[in-house]
């Protein structure tokens, strides 16, 4: 089956994080398709490339690159949510006049039309919500 | 149920979190208004807290926060008249239809399974 995932929490704050990489990693196991992930609300924290979490926990923002380079899982990030949360690619940095970026590839900031064309074409959409 | 309620669409959007102190349900509003731009038949049921942002009379207030009143007056125009409400969580909160600004349908737990079915895409917040 042809999976999708929306992370609508944001990583250490809440589960949903946590329980959507390891539903990510189940059905890929399990021998489905996972197209994307897409981040929205507070989800989109998960694509901070500059977090730093202790070294006892486990480092999500790494959990999901990982996922992206072992399985070509896209990761989408909604650009209207990552905007007003600081969350900006070096391109958005430059356009809004910022110093230095928190959001690069593999991550991609996209619009919600994206989660919309997911959610119609494919099997399942599951969210992961605070 | 009536015809209006039977009538099913591409894509039904579940808001179940109040409209102040988080800004969730007006993120979910935005994702149906995107997916009506995109030309797409949506349903909307407000479920639990989420009934709250029907009640009349709402403003943004003092936090400089948007709240979601203007958004639901904007429906309309983006087309999505499918507006539905869950009975208990009216009740739950001590709301009548009376209180709602706008025109809503309510429909009871077996209906919300009716409609979850008649959707090609679900999507809560």
């Amino acid at each position: 089956m042809r999976y999708a995932i929306v992370v609508l929490g944001g990583p250490y704050s809440h589960q949903a994080s946590h329980s959507g990489l390891r539903f990510a990693k189940a059905l890929i196991a399990r021998g489905h398709q996972l197209e994307a992930v897409f981040f929205y609300h507070d989800g989109v924290y998960n694509a901070a490339r500059l977090a730093a979490p202790p070294q006892d926990e486990p480092h999500l923002v790494d959990g999901w690159v990982e996922l992206h380079r072992q399985h070509n899982v896209r990761l989408d990030v909604c650009i209207a949510a990552s905007l007003r949360r600081g969350l900006l690619d070096e391109g958005e940095a430059q356009r809004h006049g910022k110093q230095g970026h928190s959001v690069e590839a593999p991550f991609e900031l996209t619009g919600l039309g994206q989660l919309i064309d997911l959610g119609l074409s494919c099997d399942r959409l599951v969210t992961f919500a605070p | 149920m009536t015809d209006n309620v039977a009538t099913g669409g591409d894509v039904l959007v579940i808001l179940r979190h109040g409209p102040h102190g988080g800004s969730l349900l007006r993120e979910g509003l935005d994702t149906a208004l995107v997916a009506a731009a995109f030309g797409k038949r949506v349903s909307l049921l407000f479920m639990g807290e989420g009934a709250a942002a029907l009640v009349s009379g709402q403003t943004a207030g003092a936090l400089g926060q948007k709240g979601t009143h203007a958004t639901l007056a904007m429906l309309e125009m983006y087309d999505i008249e499918t507006l539905l409400v869950e009975a208990e969580a009216l009740e739950g909160l001590g709301l009548v239809m009376a209180d709602a600004e706008m025109d809503v349908q309510p429909v009871s737990a077996a209906e919300v399974a009716d409609q979850v079915a008649a959707h090609a895409l679900v999507m809560t917040f």
